[in-house]
């Protein structure tokens, strides 16, 4: 599903040159479970960004689906992170001034659905994550898991292959975390295809592939083949 | 995303932060309510100036003395002709086709006086016709006589203001003023008017033309009025009366021939100008409420920057996010622009009702064009936020870096 080739981001930060990513090779497949770990600065984040597209490589390539994403313009990578890929943010990303129920419409507003499509889409989304009932609050008036399910129900109304999720569990308390990861997990099990940055390393210990990045370079994959 | 969609979220995202855009629409509602408030005064002062010049008809010919008119100056700074304006001229000129009636005008000032009051007023001399080319009216007794051109006449008509300050409440009509070194009968009272020509007319004294000549001992005349039979043929009067005037003028155009339209349409010009630059410095205000909308815009921008990047994760574009911020710029301007002309419609009905006398109305265009320039001002100066937002990396945004 997924092919990266001497993938490597490099930053310039005043007069150095930070390789963020350092000739990465990657394969994932449809359906897997992978967790990316490493210490700050290692490049989980900027891998995360880089196959969601919101990042583009300075070198290498990167495949999604079998298509070089290289000479995409933004056009069609806005339309392959809103089709293709959900995001799960550490600090959830919700839009305060909306509801529960129009967070989660909002990639179908974004995609030109029209209401009466989402409604249904939208109702479903939150059902899904166990807070049909909160539809109509907002942000404000739920609980950290809670706001985080409505972003996984945002993340996955549109049915997406991939879901990134950056440190999701990151500012929930533990119990509220574990909801979150059985919630990631049972996706996963419905055959989404799951990546998740943690350096919680009991979190990424669940996964079934576990990546370990250092200083941009991949240096342990549990499924290195 | 569907363009009601847009709408909807541009209108959230203004009404999130009521306060600001509140404050932002009154901003640029002032700019327009001011453009439409300054432009109902400058065309007020227009109308006003025309209808009381216009009171004098259209078709009305005016021979000056003279062919230094056109230099500028008030009346009476004109360079002395060679040859006078005279009665024969006039004689002459009522004998021309399409012509209603010719008043001779002798003007000078001279000192009025009954019993021990006294006082300097303007004086005319003319005849009967002048009631009709200057459309006089009187309050009271009678218009001077007819009377033959070169006939002297004691009899004096008075100005309103005039009659009042020398005879008080009794009424002047038939007593004996003196003018000068003469004396004269009262034979009537002009009805309250304008000023016509820069004439106060409530001030004058009016006594036949041969008199004023010979008391002011002068037989060229100040001007002479022409009112054509119809305003058709007021070019054509104005022709034959240069031809006539020239040919009696042996063959020297020493006078020159205005027309009522020609005064009014400067006029009218200077007015329309006048408006036109009282819009523009309102239109400065449009100006600064556009930096304004510019300047919320930016820093909301800046503050919404997750958001932003966040729309981009979701799967919008770049030309989306740009659209969707310039929207709210043209939200802001269009609210801006419709309080503006409410405000401003108010205001010129407040007016209006404060002084009823003034004719106040706004001209169409300058409503259109002050909600133009608040919808411009939101657009233009939404673009540069828009741009910026547009431009955002979504992953610096989203990390708040």
């Amino acid at each position: 599903m997924i092919e990266l080739h001497d993938l490597s981001r490099i930053y310039t930060v005043g007069d150095a040159e930070v390789h963020a990513l350092d000739h990465v090779n990657l394969n994932i497949d449809a359906g897997e479970y992978i967790s990316l770990m490493g210490p700050s600065g290692s490049g989980k984040s900027t891998l995360l960004n880089m196959l969601g597209l919101l990042d583009r490589p300075t070198e290498g390539i990167y495949r999604l689906e079998g298509r070089d994403t290289q000479g995409l313009d933004e056009l069609e990578r806005a339309r392959l992170r809103r089709e293709r890929i959900g995001f799960v943010f550490q600090s959830f990303h919700l839009l305060p001034r909306l509801s529960a129920f129009d967070n989660v419409a909002l990639p179908l507003m974004l995609a030109g659905r029209p209401p009466a499509e989402r409604k249904p889409l939208a109702e479903q989304a939150l059902e899904s994550v166990g807070l049909a009932q909160r539809a109509h609050h907002r942000p404000d008036q739920l609980s950290g898991g809670q706001r985080q399910r409505v972003a996984i129900a945002r993340a996955t109304v549109m049915r997406p292959a991939l879901l990134l999720a950056d440190e999701p569990t990151g500012n929930l308390d533990s119990h509220s975390g574990q909801d979150v990861m059985d919630l990631l997990e049972s996706l996963n099990a419905s055959g989404i295809t799951l990546v998740m940055v943690t350096h919680d390393p009991d979190m990424g210990a669940r996964a079934r592939r576990r990546i370990v990045l250092h200083d941009g370079r991949i240096t342990q994959d549990s499924d290195a083949s | 995303m569907i363009p009601r969609d847009r709408l909807g979220f541009a209108w959230t995202a203004l009404t999130a932060s009521r306060l600001r855009s509140a404050l932002v629409t009154l901003a640029a509602a002032i700019g327009v309510a001011a453009v439409i408030l300054l432009t109902a005064l400058g065309e007020g002062a227009r109308l006003y100036i025309m209808g009381e010049f216009s009171q004098l008809g259209s078709d009305l010919l005016i021979v000056l003395p003279g062919k230094n008119e056109k230099g500028g100056g008030p009346p009476g700074m004109i360079f002395e002709s060679e040859r006078d304006l005279t009665l024969e001229d006039t004689a002459a000129l009522r004998r021309l086709p399409h012509v209603n009636a010719v008043s001779p005008l002798s003007v000078g000032a001279i000192q009025v006086s009954v019993g021990a009051r006294a006082r300097e007023a303007p004086l005319l001399g003319s005849d009967a016709t002048l009631m009709q080319t200057r459309k006089l009216k009187m309050a009271r007794g009678e218009f001077l006589p007819a009377l033959d051109l070169h006939q002297a006449q004691a009899v004096a008509v008075l100005g309103p203001t005039l009659a009042r300050e020398l005879f008080g409440t009794a009424s002047p009509l038939g007593e004996w003023v003196r003018l000068g070194d003469r004396r004269f009968r009262v034979i009537g009272v002009l009805a309250e008017q304008g000023t016509s020509l820069g004439q106060n007319m409530n001030e004058v004294a009016i006594i036949p033309v041969a008199s004023a000549q010979a008391l002011f001992n002068n037989p060229a005349l100040f001007r002479i009025l022409i009112e054509v039979d119809g305003r058709a043929r007021v070019e054509s009067v104005t022709r034959s009366a240069t031809r006539l005037l020239t040919e009696r003028h042996q063959g020297e155009e020493d006078f020159t021939l205005i027309t009522q339209d020609a005064v009014l349409s400067t006029f009218d010009a200077i007015f329309g100008v006048l408006t036109l630059s009282v819009a523009g410095i309102a239109a400065i205000s449009l100006l600064v409420a556009g930096i304004i909308i510019m300047n919320v815009m930016l820093v909301s921008v800046s503050q919404r920057r997750s958001e932003i990047g966040l729309l981009m994760a979701l799967g919008a574009s770049p030309a989306l996010v740009l659209r969707l911020f310039l929207l709210e710029s043209l939200l802001l301007g269009l609210l801006g622009a419709l309080a503006g002309l409410a405000l401003g419609r108010l205001g010129v009905l407040g007016l209006a009702s404060a002084y009823p006398g003034f004719p106040l109305t706004t001209p169409a265009w300058a409503y259109l064009a002050a909600a133009g320039t608040a919808l411009g001002a939101g657009m233009l100066f939404g673009w540069l936020p828009a741009r910026r937002a547009a431009r955002l990396d979504p992953v610096r945004a989203l990390t708040g870096r």
